[in-house]
């Protein structure tokens, strides 16, 4: 786990609502499309690190592309049939220990004495517990944006950066499906596969290769 | 089983009824004018030589023809019920329901007398508007294997055995390894890596199974016609037919279709009892095998079962024809490509790079 304080961290949230507040307003679009150099709703899509803007008028899907079964509605009310969140017995649910009895601590640092097993390689140069779970309610995540979500829709956190995977995991070309190819399936969350505090795949032993067909009797 | 189709006569004369060819065939050669009123045998008048031969010939021919039947008899009556149906069966294709159904319900019974289990046979046919398509990440495969071996359970392949008789270990899907430096370059593919672990620096994995071509070149050369295209699109094979002249497995550009050289060696314990006619029921030695889609599964609404096992999501199936399908979406966003496009098979297995 990094500890390293981010100088910019408090600067940052302070301005945090301000910023949201700026593209609320109607001269939103104008101000954010002079900022940058693509569209603001494309934006959202290809610059991971802009997708805390929330953009409201998403422009028609690209020719070419699959239609997106969530253009048009509002991010909150999509939801995709997942199994369950692979959380560890051992820990949830989180409010157990982090209650009334145990205030959060905001600083950021290297967490010693409790969840030592989890050591993070994540853009842990930038990040931090807090950053992906929320404060407040400790049995959910929290998007860039504030809004809070509950593990089975961490989907939606991960889309924040990785906008391109999470695309083509919403038509089902990245991640896995499984259940009916006609019917009822279910959408494996990033974290079946990958562990989000480490999430590089790790590689695996190969199953036995097959016989040279001159030691075949 | 053979009642559908118009019995063949001996004779020239047409005639379904009366049974006498030789009057009617004597009629036309002398132009004798008997069609509307034939005498009965019994009023046959004094015959002409020539006449009398024919008679004659006729009745040798009636008589092998009967002796044919007789003898025919003896034989049918020498061999099992089963033998004889297994003799007149028709192909699979052509069967009817009812032979379809004896058929399922013989190979029920041979298993179970085989494998002392009670072995589901299905005969599901193709889905209407269903055309299955595959597509393959290459840039997630990482050469795992898990598929291969998750194949092998599913249908039914013959296990390795090299302290029987005969070692006959078949797998439906080969995954080559490559230079990520050289591309697809299938001449200088490894099929037989084996690291501590998977993917190794530098190199790529491409899995290569049935390719379910839209124009198959194997089904062209088969002498019988024991292999062919279902509706859906996969390509299947009649085992009862098959003569094991291995014709398909030189035409097969990519090398997907396995020959039983020896008896199959499939452990009872280890037999999946839900298969299907033209897919993963147990087969005998002597005949060809391939990938299916996991026909068994697919048609019952399932994802094969490599699609299943990948354990990077590197395997994508679905109806080509359904727009929300995930096949579609690889299709319309992804550059895909196909293995060997030049020879116009057309497969229905596509490749792409999903990063």
């Amino acid at each position: 786990m990094a500890a390293v304080e981010s100088p910019h961290k408090n600067t940052l949230s302070r301005i945090e609502p301000l910023l949201r507040a700026m593209l609320i307003a109607p001269l939103a679009a104008a101000l954010v499309g002079s900022c940058q150099s693509a569209p603001a709703g494309k934006a959202a899509i290809d610059t991971p690190d802009q997708t805390h803007t929330e953009p409201v008028n998403l422009p028609p899907p690209q020719a070419g592309l699959p239609p997106d079964p969530m253009h048009g509605q509002k991010e909150e009310t999509k939801g995709y049939a997942v199994p369950k969140p692979p959380l560890s017995k051992e820990y949830w649910p989180c409010s157990d220990c982090h209650n009334d009895s145990q205030p959060p601590n905001r600083t950021r640092r290297e967490l010693k004495e409790d969840h030592t097993n989890i050591h993070l390689h994540h853009d842990e140069a930038n990040r931090w517990c807090l950053d992906c779970h929320d404060a407040e309610n400790r049995d959910a995540l929290h998007l860039a944006s504030g809004v809070t979500i509950t593990f089975d829709e961490s989907y939606r956190l991960c889309g924040q950066c990785h906008g391109t995977q999470y695309r083509d995991w919403k038509s089902g070309i990245h991640g896995k499906r499984t259940g009916m190819w006609n019917g009822e399936k279910q959408y494996l969350l990033c974290v079946h596969c990958h562990n989000p505090h480490s999430p590089h795949f790790k590689p695996l032993k190969p199953e036995a290769p097959p016989v040279r067909p001159s030691l075949i009797r | 089983m053979l009642t559908e189709k118009p019995e063949t006569h001996a004779c020239t004369c047409g005639g379904k009824t009366g049974g006498c060819a030789q009057k009617t065939e004597k009629a036309h050669d002398h132009g004798h004018d008997h069609a509307h009123a034939p005498e009965p045998h019994g009023t046959e008048p004094e015959l002409t030589d020539d006449e009398a031969a024919q008679k004659l010939s006729m009745s040798r021919r009636n008589f092998m023809k009967h002796s044919a039947i007789v003898a025919g008899a003896a034989a049918a009556a020498a061999c099992s019920a089963e033998d004889l149906e297994k003799f007149t069966a028709h192909r699979l294709r052509e069967m009817t329901q009812p032979e379809l159904k004896a058929l399922i319900k013989r190979l029920e019974a041979d298993y179970k007398k085989k494998f002392n289990k009670d072995i589901d046979v299905r005969a599901t046919p193709a889905a209407e508007g269903v055309k299955f398509g595959y597509a393959l990440d290459l840039s997630r495969c990482i050469g795992c294997r898990r598929c291969v071996h998750a194949c092998v359970k599913e249908n039914n392949q013959s296990r390795p055995n090299p302290e029987g008789d005969r070692n006959n270990p078949i797998q439906w899907i080969k995954v080559l390894e490559m230079e990520k430096e050289k591309g697809v370059d299938l001449s200088d593919a490894n099929p037989y890596y084996n690291p501590e672990e998977v993917p190794r620096e530098g190199h790529f994995y491409m899995p290569v199974q049935c390719q379910q071509c839209e124009n198959p070149p194997c089904v062209k050369v088969c002498p019988v016609q024991a292999t062919w295209k279902e509706p859906d699109g996969i390509v299947v094979i009649d085992y009862e037919w098959c003569i094991g002249c291995r014709y398909c497995m030189v035409a097969c550009p990519y090398g997907a279709r396995r020959f039983n050289w020896a008896e199959p060696h499939l452990p009872a314990d280890q037999v999946n009892t839900n298969t299907h006619v033209l897919g993963n029921r147990p087969r005998p030695k002597g005949v060809v095998e391939k990938c299916t889609f996991c026909v068994q599964r697919t048609r019952a609404g399932r994802y094969p079962a490599c699609v299943e096992i990948c354990p990077v999501g590197a395997r994508k199936f679905g109806n080509m024809l359904d727009p929300k399908s995930e096949i579609r979406a690889v299709l319309e966003s992804k550059r895909v490509f196909i293995l060997k496009e030049d020879l116009n098979t057309q497969p229905k297995f596509f490749y792409f790079f999903g990063i």
